[in-house]
């Protein structure tokens, strides 16, 4: 009802509303203008803040004055939101966000500054990032840089000061939306409205462009510092092949942890030379956008399940769906954050997960012989497969967490299990 | 049954009636019957109708045995009544009561309590999992204390009773000779005469975890808070911020995973309870402090931070619920087995009382001293904080842009304040840096986080930038930079050099209004219609005002002393009434300990600052029918004359169309009459109701021959601060120039007040309800036990009164009418009298608006008052409401107050005319001596039953010396007194042992108290230079070893009747349903009952 209210108040200064086919750009003041203050006189003290220097623009017309910080430029994406408090670094270095703005709901961004070992990845992928507030100091003893500097270094613009709760309600109620984020001043609205309309996230590879080049070994494991499930580690050491579709390197941290050997290959790795591997398990990993947009990848899965035990997390459970046969869609603005409560159907205990994705598979068009093991208590949605006879598992969301609670990660247990098992029968 | 928290005492406020009322709630929701025992009266969840059965009663093993064998509840919920309630389930387990009835512990058990209170089986338990703690050890003695603290090497140390609250009894050593006294007052404080030596982590952040976990081994995290003073404070005296600000995910999580696997190691097998965790800001090593396994002030906090309502799931899940099988309350579609997610900060800052407690020193330690709170929501931590700081009332529309104490000291000065937590360090910080002090040297002085002193910081840069500007040329952008960071008008009008009403106009003017944002539990993920809002500078509003019929109610903002939690019970019984009455009801408060801010109470919830601005912007957006300022105390009466002023100069309609905005009840114009001196002093005489002689002094000459008028003793007080403050009973010319000088500063601009203080009067209080029809009916007449001088929040009284001849009462009834409608109140009234030893009546005071005791009357006449006093506002007949006679009841309802002295090092024990209880409790009996017995037991005080009475009388108190003194004799007590006394005893062939007073040697008083042979104290101070040292020294060792001390001649007398009632009857406990049951079946009619007079 209040955004009704509001938007009709938006719209009153648009004299174009009246012509819904074709709206026309509104502005929505949230800061100082950029045009210079009237104010003449010039002995007055400078003000103490950043003025505005940058718009989103979002498809639905809807134009975000804001400050930027990072890089400067002009970017398009699709804005998702994360409800995560803790974990920004983290968030920035997931592979599976490239080609998307962030938009934090947490307000205070940027307060711990950014550190060595926080890192997922490489590099940022992601198209920009949108707070509330940008953190004026950094206060961690683990920081060794600001965030604002680290954006710069990796050419990621960012923006804030501008009203993050009422576009996360907006992409709550209309799903969501493509946006254009500028601090070029030349570029007139209309053209940015327009850039944002003629950008599709649905069908396009973006895994390619996130995934390794060529097969690597990984041995890392939890930092001791930050090891937090010390327990139950058998002797047997497994050699699992992990597919980087845009893999978070905490997943192979965990690995190595529960005492994998792991090769990590490219998404464009061939089956049968991973298979020539005599791997004990494969992992598919989570990635960025459309599993539809990666064909090639779902038949390589196609070509390894049944062969050895698999683990798919996030894009790889999306990619085992399809690759048994089930439909994958789109979800209205999909899952992002660190409090979604799953229900582990086999020992019916609640896990608090890590999610981030916004396409899901159907389980009601997945064949006889799949079980769905988890469930999104939120909305029911699946957040878990199992075909035991094909030594199958996966999870919709990320078990190694980073960020987000370690409810989940004796799934990684499971994995092993299957391994073991699979050892013995073998 | 569920046990409730007792009291109001510091560290145990009115959050555990909030989370006493959700679980009654619960429960009853869930079908269950539930009997609920507490002794305070002036709580929601006492009111008759939340449980099935209410004992307002003593709360001691003994007697709450008495009510399991009478109503054998299958089990018994300790977890909601904090530490009262918990002690008391320890208590009846170990003892084999509840196995004896067979009622099942629920919550947390018998263990688990054990475990996570018990100093060394935490240690062990947190040890056995991998946790670090502080290097400590438990000792029993001072012997074995003082050996640990050889063996840590190193002081500061930290010294934690084990099984007390809110760090009762404990502190921080920073030499030898400290350490001894602490830890001799924490064994003795300490239930198990146990107390933790530990290791002091001064200067290492501190964070505390809510946790729930259910009976399927589901856990969540429900809120992280940070807490801006460093360890060192008690951390409900420390400012904090919800979510924590200053952690990576890594660190988070590994606190989550900790405060995961102690929930599980200690066994709370289901609800809510709070970790506390020190993280050494140099290497992010973490140790665990404590952890309370029970719903906390900090759980009231987080349910308000977040939306998430801990004490009501916590009740769900003690019936056996799993998280995920209830639903999320505020989202309704989303299940409660999930971790908030909140997308604003929330600031804490607790209030403090000091200045009530001469002696006592203002510094904070790990003893909790704050007696209340509030708490803001913005959307930045600068704009909560801000916020946070204009809600406590305490004379600052924000953090800076004031004229502050601190910019005057010299360097000295102000890093000690600096250094030592204070209440007022966050002033000293500010003055600090426009001195040009840098964060870096603020941090190194006071261990705050960088993070928050930069936030700070900034906010000093933005008042130098306002300072170079005029108003006419701020801009729009500048006004909304600048409220965005939590500047009220009032600040901006301070730095612009402009008032507080042109900022608004020129704000307005420019469109810079408030959007209120809505507390949903999940940042917006989640469609959720819960009306819990804040305002903020941000772009879109969510408020979404409907068009219905509607009032808005103003709370009583931040628990003080004088004004807490009876306030919020009536503001919280006029939302529920004028709900049922088919209004739409707004509340607004500040307070996240109370009933009224829980989301569920009213129809929308605004969290915010109770200051004139907040409020006409909510005025503005809502356009409400009604507006009620009688029932929040003087917070909201005091905003009633600047609103009416408002609403006479833009006339809002309603937004319901039904006509203007309008303040409802008594008009503001009279209660300006009631509080203006010499407007009222012409109405009494008018209307020929006699007051005490008096006159308002304009300077010491003034004074001295108002006085020599009068005659001494006169109570003198400044005319300028309410509630009782820096008032005082003076004897002489000698004192009066004394407290002239030293008290109070005199001029023409601030008068003082002079009256004839009414010796050994009896003082009465009376609660009236009036409606617009001019009908007056009175609601309770309480005869105070203790005599006039003693502050009426301070004193105990009886409801019917005991001794007061009816010709007395007639003329109370007919003064209180008379003034009740020339007042034209429309509402609540209270008056108190005096009435004299010759029974001349006086009326001293007149409030038209709720009294503390509106709460204890209702319950003692059985007519909820705050309800009917709302309804009638809205513009119903006391005819409509059936209420036309007043209800003088069989039964004997007493008050005792509760007073904080023991957490107050060095302060006197003495009553006097300033208020400084804290909480009270409630008696009921058919008898007054039983039911002042019980009220006496309920407040604390042991009556003895045969032993050693000391008795020390004043001159003006020794004519009843004989008559207490042949009382206690008659018990069988033995009685010893000093010389004075002794002689004049003596001389009435009483029998008395002497002892030597505590400066003329020893064995003394104090050496007989220490050695337990003095089991009853009753002193009167003769108030000179001798007791002040002397006495006082005396009566604070009677409170060290818990002897009870009665310090009026009232006192003594109904508590000699108490210990003879008790010596030949042992104590029923009844249900205060049954008080009425029985009554309604006698149906008795009273000849004292008053008929309600015609209208006019």
């Amino acid at each position: 009802m209040a955004t009704v209210n509001y938007a009709v108040r938006c719209f009153v200064t648009n004299p174009s509303a009246k012509n819904p086919s074709k709206p026309r750009p509104f502005v929505v003041r949230c800061s100082v203008p950029l045009s210079p203050s009237h104010d003449a006189s010039t002995a007055v003290q400078e003000r103490p803040w950043k003025v505005a220097d940058a718009r989103l623009v979002l498809a639905d017309g809807s134009i975000w004055r804001a400050k930027s910080f990072g890089a400067p430029g002009t970017q398009v994406g699709e804005v998702v939101f994360n409800t995560s408090l803790t974990g920004y670094q983290e968030i920035l270095t997931d592979p599976s966000y490239a080609g998307q703005f962030v938009l934090m709901t947490n307000p205070h961004i940027g307060n711990t500054g950014v550190n060595f070992d926080d890192e997922e990845s490489r590099q940022c992928f992601l198209a920009g990032l949108v707070i509330r507030s940008l953190s004026i100091s950094t206060s961690n003893w683990r920081c060794t840089k600001t965030l604002g500097d680290y954006l710069a270094e990796r050419n990621i613009m960012g923006i804030y000061d501008v009203d993050t709760r009422a576009i996360t309600r907006r992409l709550r109620q209309d799903g969501s939306l493509i946006g254009v984020l500028s601090t070029e001043q030349s570029k007139a609205d209309e053209e940015l409205l327009e850039m944002s309309r003629s950008w599709d996230i649905v069908g396009v590879d973006l895994i390619s462009g996130v995934s390794c080049n060529a097969p690597y070994e990984w041995i890392n494991k939890t930092n001791s510092d930050w090891e937090f499930n010390s327990g139950g580690r058998g002797g047997d050491k497994f050699h699992v092949v992990a597919y980087d579709f845009g893999i978070k390197q905490n997943i192979l941290r965990r690995l190595a942890s529960y005492g994998c050997k792991i090769t990590v290959v490219p998404s464009t790795w061939p089956a049968s030379e991973t298979l020539k591997m005599n791997p004990d398990g494969v992992l598919f990993s989570n990635g960025p956008g459309d599993p539809s947009a990666v064909p090639y990848a779902v038949e390589t899965v196609k070509e390894i399940i049944g062969k050895v035990p698999v683990f798919g997390i996030c894009m790889g459970h999306q990619l085992l769906g399809q690759a048994l046969g089930g439909k994958t869609f789109k979800m209205k603005f999909g899952h992002h954050g660190g409090n979604h409560p799953v229900r582990n159907l086999r020992n019916s205990r609640v896990e608090i997960s890590s999610q981030n994705h916004n396409y899901a598979v159907d389980p009601a068009s997945l064949p006889e012989g799949v079980e769905v093991t988890h469930i999104n208590l939120n909305d029911g949605s699946c957040a878990g497969l199992a075909f035991p006879s094909l030594k199958l598992m996966s999870l919709q969301y990320h078990p190694e967490a980073s960020p987000g609670p370690h409810d989940s990660d004796t799934s990684f247990e499971e994995f092993i299990q299957l391994m073991k098992q699979a050892k013995q029968a073998a | 049954m569920i046990l409730g928290a007792g009291p109001i005492v510091i560290g145990q406020a009115c959050e555990f009636d909030y989370s006493g009322t959700q679980a009654c709630k619960a429960l009853k929701e869930e079908g269950y019957e539930v009997v609920l025992i507490n002794s305070n009266p002036a709580t929601i969840m006492t009111d008759p109708d939340l449980a099935d059965k209410t004992y307002i009663t003593p709360m001691t093993p003994e007697l709450v045995e008495q009510v399991l064998e009478k109503e054998r509840p299958d089990a018994l919920l300790p977890t909601m009544g904090g530490q009262t309630a918990l002690n008391l389930a320890v208590a009846l387990a170990e003892s084999g009561v509840l196995e004896k009835y067979g009622v099942e512990l629920i919550g947390a058990k018998l263990d688990a309590i054990k475990k996570a209170e018990d100093r060394d089986l935490f240690k062990q338990a947190m040890k056995t999992i991998g946790i670090k703690t502080p290097p400590s050890g438990i000792g029993n003695t001072l012997d074995e204390c003082i050996e640990i603290a050889h063996e840590i090497g190193e002081f500061p140390l930290i010294i934690r009773p084990a099984f007390t609250l809110g760090g009762t009894g404990g502190g921080i050593a920073y030499n030898k000779e400290e350490f001894e006294t602490i830890c001799k007052a924490g064994l003795a404080a300490s239930l198990t005469r146990q107390v933790l030596v530990e290791k002091s982590l001064l200067g290492w952040k501190e964070y505390e975890l809510e946790v729930m976990r259910d009976l399927a081994d589901n856990v969540v995290i429900i809120c992280s808070i940070e807490n801006i003073d460093a360890m060192g404070v008690h951390t409900g005296d420390s400012i904090t911020v919800a979510p924590a600000q200053t952690l990576t995910d890594k660190e988070y999580q590994r606190l989550r995973d900790y405060s995961i696997a102690i929930i599980r190691e200690i066994g709370v097998e289901c609800g809510g309870s709070n970790v506390q965790f020190a993280v050494n800001p140099v290497d992010g090593e973490v140790m665990v402090i404590e952890m309370n396994p029970r719903v906390s002030r900090s759980s009231a906090l987080a349910s308000k931070a977040t939306g998430f309502p801990i004490a009501k799931m916590a009740a769900k899940l003690s019936v056996g619920y799993s998280l995920d099988q209830i639903p999320n309350d505020i989202t309704k579609k989303t299940p409660a087995s999930f971790e908030p997610s909140i997308d604003y900060v929330v600031t804490k800052i607790p209030r403090f009382a000091f200045e009530k407690f001469p002696g006592s020193q203002p510094i904070l330690t790990t003893q909790m001293k704050s007696v209340g709170e509030s708490m803001a929501l913005g959307r930045t931590f600068q704009e909560s904080f801000q916020k946070a700081v204009r809600s406590l009332e305490l004379g600052y529309s924000g953090w800076g842009c004031a004229q502050v104490k601190e910019l005057d000291w010299d360097w000295d000065q102000l890093k000690y304040g600096l250094r030592v937590p204070n209440p007022d360090r966050i002033h000293a910080i500010y003055a600090a840096m426009k001195r040009g002090m840098k964060v870096d040297d603020i941090h190194e002085v006071t261990d705050i986080d960088k993070w928050f002193l930069t936030q700070l910081k900034e906010l000093v840069d933005i008042e130098q930038y306002l300072l170079s500007r005029s108003l006419s040329n701020l801009t729009k952008d500048d006004f909304y930079e600048v409220k965005r960071r939590g500047f009220s008008d009032k600040q901006i009008a301070f730095a612009t050099n402009s008032t507080e009403k042109e900022i608004r106009k020129k704000r307005l003017s420019l469109g810079v209004k408030p959007a209120y944002k809505r507390v949903d539990t999940c940042a917006a993920e989640f469609e959720a219609n819960t009306p819990y809002m804040y305002s903020s500078y941000d772009f879109e509003c969510e408020s979404a005002p409907t068009q219905k019929r509607k009032v808005l109610i103003l709370g009583g903002g931040p628990n003080r002393i004088g004004q807490g939690i009876e306030f919020d019970y009536c503001c919280c019984h006029t939302s529920f009434a004028l709900q049922d009455a088919g209004y739409e009801t707004i509340m607004m408060n500040s307070n996240p300990e109370t009933v009224s801010t829980d989301y569920d109470t009213s129809d929308r919830l605004y969290f915010e600052p109770l200051t004139i601005e907040d409020v006409l912007n909510i005025i503005d957006l809502e356009r409400p029918d009604g507006i009620i300022v009688q029932f929040g105390g003087q917070t909201p009466l005091k905003l009633a004359l600047p609103i009416q002023q408002y609403l006479d100069e833009h006339r809002p309609t309603s937004a319901s169309g039904a006509g203007l905005v309008r303040i409802w009840g008594t008009s503001p114009d009279s209660i300006d009459a009631a509080e203006d001196r010499e407007r009222f002093n012409a109405i009494l005489k008018e209307l020929q109701i006699e007051q005490p002689k008096g006159g308002i002094a304009k300077c010491e000459d003034d004074a001295l021959s108002i006085a020599k008028d009068i005659g001494y003793p006169v109570v003198v007080r400044p005319s300028y601060v309410l509630g009782g403050r820096a008032m005082e009973i003076v004897y002489s010319d000698d004192k009066l120039a004394t407290y002239l000088e030293n008290a109070v500063e005199v001029d023409p601009e601030r008068p003082v007040l002079i009256d004839k203080y009414l010796s050994d009067a009896i003082e009465i209080d009376v609660d009236a309800l009036a409606d617009s029809n001019g009908n007056v009916v009175i609601g309770g007449i309480m005869e105070h036990i203790e005599q006039a001088g003693v502050h009426s929040g301070d004193s105990a009284c009886s409801l019917p009164t005991k001794t007061i001849p009816p010709s007395c009462l007639a003329t109370i009834r007919s003064w209180t009418t008379k003034l009740a409608k020339r007042l034209n109140v429309c509402g609540l009234m209270n008056c108190q009298y005096a009435i004299t030893l010759s029974g001349e009546v006086f009326l001293l005071e007149a409030n038209p608006r709720a009294s503390r005791t509106v709460p204890f009357v209702s319950k003692a006449i059985g007519h909820p008052l705050a309800k009917y006093a709302s309804l009638v506002m809205s513009g119903k007949s006391l005819h409509e409401l059936n209420f036309t006679n007043e209800v003088v009841p069989r039964h004997v309802s007493v008050k005792e107050a509760v007073l904080p002295f023991e957490k107050f090092q060095g302060c006197d024990v003495l009553l006097g005319p300033e208020m400084r209880s804290t909480g009270e409790v409630m008696g009921i009996d058919y008898e007054f001596p039983v039911a002042f017995a019980k009220a006496q037991i309920a407040a604390g005080q042991k009556l003895p039953l045969s032993g050693t009475v000391f008795l020390s009388l004043n001159d003006l108190t020794k004519p009843h010396l004989e008559r207490i003194a042949k009382a206690f004799l008659d018990l069988g007590f033995k009685i010893i007194s000093t010389s004075g006394t002794a002689h004049v005893l003596e001389l009435a062939g009483i029998p008395a042992e002497r002892v030597l007073k505590m400066h003329e040697g020893r064995p003394h008083a104090g050496d007989m108290i220490a050695n337990g042979e003095i089991q009853l104290m009753v002193i009167t101070s003769s108030g000179d230079a001798l007791d002040s040292i002397d006495g006082r020294h005396l009566r604070r060792m009677a409170l060290a070893y818990k002897v009870p001390i009665i310090t009026t001649v009232a006192g003594a007398l109904a508590s000699v009747e108490a210990i003879r009632s008790l010596k030949s009857s042992s104590i029923q406990m009844i249900a205060l349903q049954d008080f009425f049951d029985e009554e309604a079946i006698k149906t008795l009619s009273n000849k004292r009952l008053q008929s309600v007079s015609p209208s006019l």
